[in-house]
Formats: structure tokens, C-alpha cells, sequence
């Protein structure tokens, strides 16, 4: 059936008349929206949606306000990357297993794709996958893993054969981070906390069940990944915003305004509009179809801006910004990234440039992809992984 | 007139200059190198005590003689100039090294030469041998263009109160230098033992050089003579400040250069992507640019002439070639630079500080506006 807002908001009334969130537990109502189809409207019925056009999304987060949320800020790897590569690859039933319980956020998410040897360069990995059976034998280490030490699953990229070139020799995996021989140990970061982590995976044994696409398909279902992750990071509208913050922080103390950063906020200030607006057209371009490579310059214009931002913010609040919230090391469950002090967003910003593909890379991307400007000569892209300089 | 024509001192190192930097980082690489500092800061944190290094500090001022370095040879300094102390902190720059110089033998040394009393130079002769280590009871967030007025003030029986706050150096100080209000006479500058304080230190964005509240509520001082020379311990600081930044800004470049040699991405050095060795060319152009205007601020300030606009200038460009060296530091070294095991971080963090301290960019640049008698729009 053809969906249209009014049709999506009488459901979500009429979901609500019958789901009294102050009469239900969390998870029952939760599980419950999801079943009717609310949670997220552009999935298909019986995932969780209506097959409806994504930015009807809006309509019932409208009337959802103010009810118990999944708690995005701790599952935003399981939303914005596991749960729309499971959809696109998955089997029907990985969907039924895991859609459910991903987006009510009883299952945490984290991403193994990073290795010390292979981060920009993703498709050059060593992790590797040997078949046993109906098994698959997992050994290798992987980093920088955001979130991995509350992680239930993982999506995992793993080399199966190493005699062809790179790119063709991944496969994708589901990772069962409970599974023995998965070993995460937290890195701490130079905010102080460790949101990441280093995961040695030895001898872990994944049944044939938890792969995703086809043996030797891992590099197409990672660019899935990717290209949502981007678009997660860049693209998502929040309600609260750090122009938003900085704005209020120089209407609130007029005695550190200077001409020279009141020129530099303004100019900040349309930059962040700019940006909000761009995102909102790529919502709508992206309403039906999938995102392209258009998300990676959300992402790049996201990361200057929120740099740019939180430099200004340490500047501006002079000496106040000489000092830092709190350095204790601990393993953080979620960013709360306008909730920390000035300091804290000026070191964390930091990582947005690198996280999820860095800048750098995202204007290769951008070049190569979007602008169709040849690539550098690539000395590795004909040679076995095996062969390959290291 | 041009500048250069005013300046007959050369902006290179002078072999004396070069001895000096030699042994400093003899003494840093030895013992006080990044991996070394953040370690010392780690312990520090877990005791709760403060990270500064004091053995390395005792070696640098006492041995070294880099505490004296300002102070006349009569009163028992190595009578040099802001030129060798430059050097000096180029060098800690250089290794983010926690030693209480810049707040001791800068800024602390600089106001009590100005204060003029016999006290204050038996002061300086007992800060110079490395005896005493002194710190300024002044923000390090204060700009030479508005210097801060005195929070302390004198009671009617003659005992100091009040507050200062973003204070650096406080708490490895055996005395502090405080500017206090006199009713009357305006200020003047006096002694008071670290003891008769109370200093908190500031959890801070700087790791290697915290800012503390300094607490005075009925504290015995001696009086020391003027507070004049606090203007003048500031625009001196800020001058020097830019060496600082200048070594900070170079091991980011040198650090970074050698990482993108090695580190390997797309079976290449990830520095021969054309991408990243445009911004290093650029980065480098930039600290060349810092070193020739730290220099200049410190010539001239070493020569006794005006070096106002030299100030201003090395400040306004140092400060944000810093943030940027380190910004870039960070971010080419991929998620090892999100580390807090790799020390760049520390190099961050102090660029960031350096950036607010004794004056934005944003001030030295409208100081300038004056200087260069280049007005604001008129309305
Ligand atoms: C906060 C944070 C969270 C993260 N979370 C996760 C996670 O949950 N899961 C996960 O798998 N990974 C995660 N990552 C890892 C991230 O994806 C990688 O750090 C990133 O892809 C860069 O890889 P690298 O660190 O190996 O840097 P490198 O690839 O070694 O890059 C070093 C520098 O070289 C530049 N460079 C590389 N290639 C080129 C080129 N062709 N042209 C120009 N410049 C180039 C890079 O841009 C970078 O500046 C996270 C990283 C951070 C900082």
C-alpha cells in the first residue's frame, strides 16, 4: 500500500491510543512499536517498517516524542550501519534475529573492520576467515573499535582468500562478540576516556549462518556500510547542536566578545546553516533510494564545522577554556558530546576527521566518485593480497 | 622606516645560542623526552600530585643556569637576554616539558626586576642560583593590552586577601609574586611564601602546565617595591610565548613528516600522496614564517628596544601556527594520533592553551589594528 503522512500519522495515533508507554515497560513498548511497523518506516513490513518513503520517518518521530527511545546515542553503529547492511545483504532469517532486538537496542552493535595495518587502506586487512565444515575459524586483530566492551554482535570484515587481489578476497561477517576467543581491551583516548577498544580475535568460531553476502562479495557489503555510516555521521539531524550551544554560550557572556570572533562566529554561524540545509536536501534526494557518494561530503562538512566550532569555543571562553572537565580514564558508554565541557569537544572533534573514513579520503571519494577525476596509479590493485609489499 | 632598518641584530642563532640549545636538549632528551612526560604526568595524576618534573627543572635552572638567564650578573644572574631565553624555550616547547620556567624565570624573574626594592633583589639573587622558584599570581589568560587589576588587596593590618585564578606554576613555587591593591598608591608588588596560600590546581586542557586558584585570607607578605614591572613581565612572556609555540609547532612537523614516511596505506607511503605533502610543504613555510617573527620578538626584546608590534606580530602568527602544526599532527597520524598512548596529544593540548594564554590571536592581531595605524571601520 501506498503510504502518504496522513496515512503514517493515523497509525501512529492510533499505535499510541493503544500503548500507554507510562503503563508498559520500556522494552514491551518498544518491541511492540517496532512490530507495528513504527520504528523506522522506510524498512519493510514485518522489519520493523511500513515500506513507506524515509522522510515519513519524521511524522511519527513527531508523535513519538516525549515516549522511552531505544537510546540511540549507545546504538548508533547498529542503526546507522549494521541494521541497513543486514537489510540489503541479509538472509531472511539474520533479519528476523537480529533487526529486532538491533533496534530496541537490547543487542549493542560495534564495527571490526580497522586493523593496525589497515585503516584508509580497509580493503588490505589481515584478519582471516578459514572454512571448517560449516564453520568459519576467525584469527586477527582489529582496532580502534568503538564500543566493542558492550557489544553483543559485530560486523566483522575478514580475509578468505589471500591469493587474489585485495579487494576480491573479503567476506562479511556477523561476529558473535560472546563467542570464545573474541578479546576486547580498552584504548584510551586523549579525552581521557576509552570509547575504543583493540579486539584480538583467536580462533573464533563463527558458523556459516553469520556470514553476510557472498564468500568473496565482503568488499561490496563494506562499501553498504560505509556509505550509511557517512551519512550517519554527517547527515543525521539533531536537535541540539553545537552552533546552537556556541550561540547561546556569546548571547549569555557578552564580556568575552571580541570583533575578531564575532566575524568568525558569523561566518560559522552560515556555515552551520549551509550545512543544515544541504543535509536536508540529501534527506530528500535520499527519501526512496540509497545514499551515494554524496553522504561523504556531509560527512567532510560535518567534521570541519564541528572542529571549527569547538576550537572557537575553547578560544572564546579564554580562561575557562584552560581548564578540563575531567580526565578520569573510564569506558564510556556513549558520547555525550554537548554535554562535556569545551575541552572535551575540541579533543573529541578531533576525531570526526578520522573516524568512519578520513577526510582525506572522503575528498579522494568525492574526487574520484563524484567529480570522475582519475585515480592515482594504484601499484596494488592487480596483485594477490598475499604478494602485496608490507 | 622599515623594521629591519631599526633592528641592526640578526634573526639567526648565535653560536652561544647554539651551545645553550645543545645542552638544554641534551638534559630533555636524556630525560625528559615525550613519552617520558606523559608517563610523569600519568604517576602525577594518580597521586594527585601536580606533573611537574622537578629533578629535570633543578637541573635546567640550577645546572644549566637557565634560571638566571634574565637576571643582571650582579645579582648574581648570567646577565643574558630574552634571546637566550628564547632558545631555552624553544627547546621545552620542543618537548612539552613540565619545568615551572616560563612561570618562574619569565614572568615571576621579569616584574620583580621592576619592582626595584632591596628585597626583591635579594629575590632575584636567590630565584637566579635556582635556590627559590617563584611563580606570578596572574592569569595566564591575562593579555599584555589589559593587564588584569589586582584581585588581592591589603588589610588595615597589613595581611593580603583575595583570589586569582588560571595561575601557572603555583604549586612547585616556594614564593609568589603578587600584584596587590593599595589603597591610595595604586599597587605594588609583593612576596608572599607558597605556605601562607591556599593553591588548588585546575583539572586543565594542558596536561604538562595546569592552571591553579591562588587563595590569600589574611597571608603575611613582604612588600617588594613597584607592581610596574607586570606589564612588562606580560608583553616579555608573550614575546617569548612565541618560542615556545615555535617548539611545540616543530615537533609536530618533525614527528609527523617521519610518521607519513613509514606509515604504509595502498601499498605506499601514505606521505606520497601529493594531498599530504602539499599541507606539510604549506605547514613547514608556516613555522618558518614563526621562527623568523619569535625571533624578532625576542631580538628586540633582548635589546631593550620597543617591541611592541614585534610582540604582537610573533603572537598573532606562532599561536595559530601551533594549533595548526598540532591540529595536523593529530590528524595525519589517523586514529594512533586519537590515542592517549602517543604523546601528540600532549603537543594539542599545550597548543591549545598557548593559544589563550597572555593574549589571543584575536588581541595581538587588534593591538596591531593601533600599532600599524590600521583603524576599524567607522560607525
Ligand atoms: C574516534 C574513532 C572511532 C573509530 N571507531 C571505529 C570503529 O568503531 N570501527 C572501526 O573499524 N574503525 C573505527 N575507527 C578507525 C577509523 O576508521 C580509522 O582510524 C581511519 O579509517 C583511518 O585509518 P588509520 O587510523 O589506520 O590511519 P591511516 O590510514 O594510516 O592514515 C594516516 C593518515 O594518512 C592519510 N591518508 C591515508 N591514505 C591517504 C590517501 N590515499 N591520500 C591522502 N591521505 C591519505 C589519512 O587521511 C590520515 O591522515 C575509529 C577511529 C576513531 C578516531
Amino acid at each position: 500500500m501506498g503510504w502518504d503522512e496522513a496515512a503514517v500519522d493515523e497509525r501512529a495515533q492510533a499505535f499510541l491510543a493503544e500503548h500507554d508507554p507510562a503503563k508498559m515497560e520500556r522494552l514491551d513498548f518498544l518491541r511492540a512499536r517496532f512490530d507495528a511497523g513504527l520504528a523506522w518506516v522506510h524498512f519493510p513490513e514485518g522489519l520493523g517498517g511500513l515500506g513507506a518513503a524515509r522522510g515519513l520517518q519524521a511524522v511519527v518521530e513527531r508523535r513519538f516524542r516525549g515516549t522511552p527511545d531505544n537510546n540511540p546515542g549507545l546504538i548508533t553503529i547498529g542503526l546507522g550501519m549494521a541494521a541497513p547492511t543486514i537489510l540489503a545483504f541479509g538472509t531472511d532469517e539474520q533479519r528476523q534475529r537480529f533487526l529486532r532486538p538491533l533496534w530496541t537496542g537490547e543487542e549493542v552493535w560495534c564495527q571490526l573492520f580497522s586493523e593496525p595495518g589497515a585503516g584508509s587502506d580497509l580493503a588490505t586487512l589481515a584478519t582471516r576467515a578459514v572454512r571448517e565444515g560449516d564453520e568459519w575459524v576467525v584469527d586477527g586483530q582489529k582496532v580502534w573499535t568503538s564500543g566493542a566492551h558492550h557489544s553483543r554482535w559485530a560486523i566483522l570484515v575478514a580475509r578468505t582468500d589471500p591469493d587474489v587481489p585485495k579487494h576480491r578476497g573479503l567476506s562479511y561477517f556477523v561476529c558473535d562478540m560472546e563467542a570464545p576467543g573474541v578479546e576486547v581491551r580498552p584504548l584510551r583516548q586523549i579525552t581521557g576516556e576509552a570509547e575504543f577498544n583493540e579486539v584480538f580475535l583467536t580462533g573464533v568460531r563463527l558458523p556459516d549462518s553469520l556470514r553476510l553476502g557472498e564468500v568473496g562479495d565482503g568488499w561490496r557489503v563494506a562499501q553498504t556500510t560505509l556509505m550509511n555510516e557517512r551519512v550517519a555521521i554527517g547527515g543525521t539531524p539533531t536537535r541540539r547542536t553545537m552552533i546552537g550551544l556556541l550561540s547561546e554560550t556569546w548571547r549569555e557572556r557578552p564580556e568575552l566578545r571580541t570583533h575578531a570572533l564575532h566575524q568568525r562566529l558569523l561566518k560559522l554561524w552560515v556555515d552551520a546553516e549551509v550545512m543544515r540545509l544541504t543535509a536536508t536536501r540529501l534527506r530528500e534526494q535520499l527519501a526512496a533510494g540509497h545514499p551515494g557518494p554524496e553522504g561523504s561530503g556531509m560527512k567532510l562538512a560535518f567534521a570541519r564545522l564541528n572542529q571549527e566550532l569547538t576550537g572557537l569555543e575553547v578560544e572564546l571562553l579564554r580562561e575557562d577554556g584552560l581548564a578540563y572537565d575531567d580526565w578520569a580514564f573510564r569506558r564510556s558508554d556513549s558520547v555525550d558530546f554537548l554535554g562535556r565541557g569545551s575541552g572535551y569537544r575540541y579533543l573529541r572533534a578531533k576525531g570526526n576527521s578520522i573516524e568512519g573514513g578520513t577526510s582525506e579520503i572522503l575528498r579522494n571519494i568525492i574526487a574520484e566518485r563524484v567529480l570522475g577525476l582519475p585515480s592515482e596509479p594504484r601499484v596494488d590493485k592487480d596483485v594477490a593480497w598475499k604478494d602485496l609489499p608490507r | 622606516m622599515s623594521q629591519e632598518a631599526q633592528s641592526p641584530m640578526t634573526l639567526l642563532y648565535t653560536e652561544v645560542e647554539e651551545e645553550l640549545r645543545a645542552a638544554v636538549r641534551g638534559l630533555l632528551s636524556g630525560r625528559s623526552s615525550p613519552s617520558e612526560v606523559l608517563a610523569h604526568v600519568e604517576s602525577a595524576a594518580s597521586d594527585g600530585a601536580v606533573p611537574y618534573d622537578l629533578e629535570v627543572w633543578k637541573a635546567l635552572g640550577r645546572d644549566i643556569g637557565a634560571a638566571g638567564l634574565l637576571i643582571p650578573e650582579d645579582l648574581g644572574g648570567a646577565g643574558a637576554t630574552a634571546r637566550e631565553a628564547a632558545v631555552v624555550l624553544e627547546e621545552l616547547g620542543r618537548a612539552v616539558a613540565p619545568v615551572p620556567y616560563l612561570s618562574s624565570a619569565v614572568l615571576a624573574t621579569r616584574a620583580l626586576l621592576g619592582a626595584e626594592d632591596e628585597a626583591a633583589r635579594d629575590l632575584l639573587g636567590r630565584l637566579a642560583s635556582g635556590e627559590v622558584t617563584a611563580a606570578l599570581a596572574v592569569s595566564f589568560a591575562a593579555s599584555p593590552y589589559t593587564p588584569p587589576l589586582s584581585a588581592v588587596t591589603l588589610g588595615a593590618d597589613g595581611a593580603l586577601t583575595g583570589r586569582v585564578t588560571g595561575v601557572i606554576g603555583a604549586e612547585v613555587a616556594d614564593v609568589l609574586i603578587v600584584p596587590v591593591a593599595v589603597e591610595g598608591s595604586g599597587s605594588a608588588l609583593y612576596a608572599v611564601d607558597a605556605s601562607e596560600a591556599r593553591i588548588k590546581t585546575v583539572a586543565s586542557l594542558d596536561l604538562t602546565r595546569p592552571i591553579a586558584t591562588v587563595s590569600f585570607s589574611g597571608a603575611q607578605g613582604r612588600p617588594v617595591g613597584s607592581a610596574a614591572g607586570v606589564g612588562d613581565a606580560l608583553l616579555l612572556a608573550a614575546g617569548l610565548l612565541a618560542s615556545e609555540q615555535l617548539g611545540v609547532a616543530e615537533w609536530c612537523l618533525t614527528t609527523t613528516v617521519a610518521y607519513v614516511k613509514e606509515r604504509k596505506q595502498f601499498a605506499r607511503p601514505v606521505g606520497s600522496f601529493q594531498a599530504i605533502k602539499h599541507r606539510l610543504a604549506d605547514l613547514w613555510l608556516e613555522i618558518v614564517g614563526a621562527r623568523a617573527a619569535a625571533r624578532n620578538a625576542a631580538a628586540l626584546l633582548g635589546a631593550g628596544e620597543d617591541a611592541h608590534v614585534a610582540v604582537a606580530v610573533a603572537q598573532a602568527h606562532c599561536g595559530v601556527a601551533a594549533v595548526h602544526a598540532a591540529e595536523e599532527c593529530v590528524q595525519l597520524h589517523g586514529g594512533i594520533g586519537m590515542t592517549w598512548e602517543h604523546p601528540a596529544h600532549l603537543y594539542l593540548k599545550r597548543a591549545k592553551a598557548d593559544e589563550i594564554a597572555l593574549g589571543t590571536p584575536g588581541d595581538h592581531r587588534e593591538a596591531l589594528a593601533l600599532m600599524a595605524d590600521l583603524p576599524g571601520p567607522v560607525n
